[in-house]
C-alpha cells in the first residue's frame, strides 16, 4: 500500500534513504542539498535508522570515509551538490575504481564562480565520465524513484558501481509536490540485504584495496571498466521492471514522449522536460508531429537506444542546462550527435543552452524552438547551431 | 610470466591473497643500502617492527641479516635503532660505494 503525501524533492529523498537504512552516511551540508541530509540526520537522531553518521570536514572527506566504509563492508550513501561535487572529483574515481557502490543524491546546482545557488547541471555534468552511474530526475516522484533503484542498481553483482541520482536544485529539491511514498516493508524487501563481495572487515579472509597498478595492467582494468558499464543498462531495465510490480510506476533507459510518429522533437534532461511536454502537447493539438525525449539513465548513455528513437526525426533540438566551454556544443549535445553519428539518414540537430543558475524555463522558451524547428523542417536551413536562449543580448 | 587479460581481472583490482606482497621485490629501488653490525645490536627488533616491508629477518627469535631483495632503502630502520652506547648497529652507505 502506498501512501500520498505532499512533500520537497528533498524530503522524498531522504524518506528512501530512511526506508533503505543504509549501514553508513558521511555527507556534508551545501545548498541545496542540505535539507536533504538534515532531514536524514533527523531520522538518525530519532532513531528510525540504524545507519552511522560520520561528520566529516569537507566533500573531500566525506566521499572519502564512503569509500572507506563501502570497502570495509557497509551500505554507504551521501549527498551533495555544486561546489561540494566538484571537491568530490578526485574520490569519485577511487569509488568507481575500487568498484563500490556508494550511491549518492546529487542536487543539481550551478558552478563558481560567478557564486550562484540556483539549479543548473554543471556539477554533475563535470562528473559525468567518473565511472559512476547517472540517473536523472524530473521530479520529486521521480527522484524517490530513482533512489530506491539505485541501490538495486549498484549493488549488482555484475557490476558493483557507484550511482549518482540527478535532481534539479530548488525547483526539484525545495517544491512541495505530490508524491507516493511506498511501504517500509516494501521498500526493503525491494532492496535487500547488502552483501560486499569483498570486504575488508573480513579478517578471516584478508584482501587489500587501492594497489600501484601501472603500465603493465591499468589499461586492463580500465578496459573491464569500459566493458562493465555496457551492462548497466540492461540492469536498469531489469530493476525498472521489478520496481513496477511494487510501485506501478514505469521506468526506462529514457522517456520518450510523443516521439514514435514525431517530426521535430525536443532532448531535454530533468525538471524542464515536465515544461517542454506541456508545450508538446499544445503543439500536437495544432497538428505539429513533435515529441519529446529525456534521458534518465545518462551514464553509462544507452547510444544505440537513443540513437534509434531519434533517428526517424527531421530536427532535432538539444537543450543544455550546461554548457561545456570547450568551444562546441553542450553536454547532452554532444552525446546526443555521437548517439546519431552512425545512422546516414538522420535528423539535423541544433543546441540551446537554457537556464543556466536557475534562470527560469517557460512554456514560451520551447515554442520558440519547437518553431525554430519546424522552419528548419521547412527551409532546410540552420541558422545557428549552437545559441543561449533566455539570455539578454 | 604471461601477463592475465582485461576479463581475467579481479573487479576493482582487488588483492584477495594475504600476504603477497613476498612477490613483489622492491631492492632495485635502493639508492642507499643499511648496513647490519652486529657488534653494537642489543637484539631490541626495533627494526624489524618499523621496517615497511620483510627485509629484517630473524632467526630463533634473533636478528639476522637484512633480506636485501625486499629494501628500497628508506632508513627507518637506521633511524629507529638505538644502537648500544651511541653507536648504531645499522648505518645507510651509499649504493654502488
Amino acid at each position: 500500500m502506498s501512501k500520498v503525501v505532499a512533500a520537497t524533492g528533498n524530503e522524498a529523498v531522504a524518506n528512501a534513504l530512511r526506508q533503505v537504512d543504509p549501514d553508513v552516511c558521511a555527507a556534508y551540508p551545501i545548498t541545496p542539498q542540505t535539507e536533504l541530509m538534515q532531514r536524514f540526520a533527523s531520522f538518525v537522531s530519532d532513531g528510525q535508522v540504524k545507519t552511522e553518521t560520520i561528520l566529516v570536514e569537507s566533500e573531500h572527506s566525506a566521499m572519502s570515509a564512503c569509500v572507506g566504509a563501502a570497502a570495509a563492508g557497509g551500505r554507504v550513501v551521501t549527498a551533495t551538490s555544486s561546489q561540494g561535487l566538484a571537491l568530490m572529483w578526485e574520490i569519485l574515481f577511487i569509488a568507481s575504481g575500487l568498484r563500490l557502490p556508494i550511491v549518492m543524491p546529487v542536487v543539481n546546482r550551478a558552478l563558481s564562480a560567478p557564486i550562484n545557488i540556483h539549479g543548473d547541471h554543471s556539477d554533475a555534468m563535470g562528473a559525468r565520465d567518473s565511472g559512476w552511474i547517472q540517473l536523472w530526475s524530473e521530479n520529486a516522484q521521480e527522484a524517490y524513484d530513482n533512489t530506491i533503484q539505485a541501490f538495486r542498481i549498484a549493488e549488482h553483482m555484475d557490476t558493483r558501481l557507484p550511482v549518482m541520482i540527478c535532481l534539479d536544485g530548488f525547483i526539484i529539491s525545495h517544491s512541495i509536490e505530490r508524491i507516493e511514498y511506498l511501504d517500509d516493508d516494501e521498500v526493503k524487501n525491494f532492496v535487500g540485504e547488502y552483501r560486499q563481495l569483498h570486504p575488508l572487515l573480513n579478517i578471516e579472509h584478508p584482501v587489500s584495496y587501492g594497489p600501484l597498478i601501472l603500465t603493465d595492467y591499468y589499461m586492463e582494468y580500465r578496459k573491464a571498466h569500459d566493458e562493465v558499464m555496457t551492462k548497466v543498462p540492461g540492469i536498469v531495465l531489469d530493476v525498472a521492471k521489478d520496481f513496477e510490480k511494487i510501485s506501478g510506476r514505469k521506468y526506462s533507459l529514457f522517456d520518450a514522449y510523443r516521439l514514435e510518429d514525431a517530426e521535430v522533437a525536443l532532448v531535454i534532461l530533468n525538471s524542464a522536460a515536465g515544461t517542454s511536454k506541456d508545450v508538446v502537447d499544445e503543439f500536437r493539438n495544432r497538428g505539429v508531429k513533435a515529441g519529446l525525449l529525456k534521458p534518465r539513465l545518462y551514464r553509462p548513455f544507452p547510444y544505440k537506444e537513443i540513437g534509434e528513437a531519434l533517428k526517424h526525426l527531421k530536427a532535432v533540438c538539444v537543450l543544455d542546462r550546461a554548457d561545456a566551454f570547450g568551444g562546441s556544443y553542450g553536454p547532452v549535445f554532444i552525446d546526443i550527435a555521437a548517439s546519431l553519428y552512425s545512422y546516414k539518414e538522420k535528423p539535423i540537430l541544433i543546441n540551446k543552452i537554457y537556464g543556466l543558475g536557475g534562470r527560469d524555463y517557460f512554456p514560451e522558451h520551447a515554442a520558440l524552438v519547437l518553431n525554430e524547428l519546424i522552419e528548419i523542417v521547412k527551409t532546410g536551413e540552420v541558422k545557428t547551431f549552437k545559441e543561449y536562449i533566455g539570455v539578454r543580448q | 610470466m604471461k601477463l592475465k587479460g582485461w576479463r581475467e581481472l579481479t573487479p576493482g583490482a582487488v588483492i584477495l591473497e594475504a600476504g603477497n606482497a613476498v612477490e613483489f621485490k622492491t631492492g632495485s629501488w635502493r639508492a642507499f643500502k643499511p648496513i647490519w653490525k652486529q657488534e653494537n645490536c642489543i637484539q631490541c627488533l626495533f627494526c624489524w617492527l618499523f621496517c615497511p616491508d620483510m627485509a629484517v629477518k630473524v632467526k630463533d627469535g634473533k636478528r639476522a641479516d637484512f633480506d636485501y631483495e625486499y629494501c628500497k632503502g628508506c632508513g627507518i630502520c637506521a633511524l629507529e635503532c638505538p644502537g648500544k652506547k651511541g653507536k648504531k648497529a645499522i648505518v645507510m652507505v651509499e649504493e654502488g660505494n
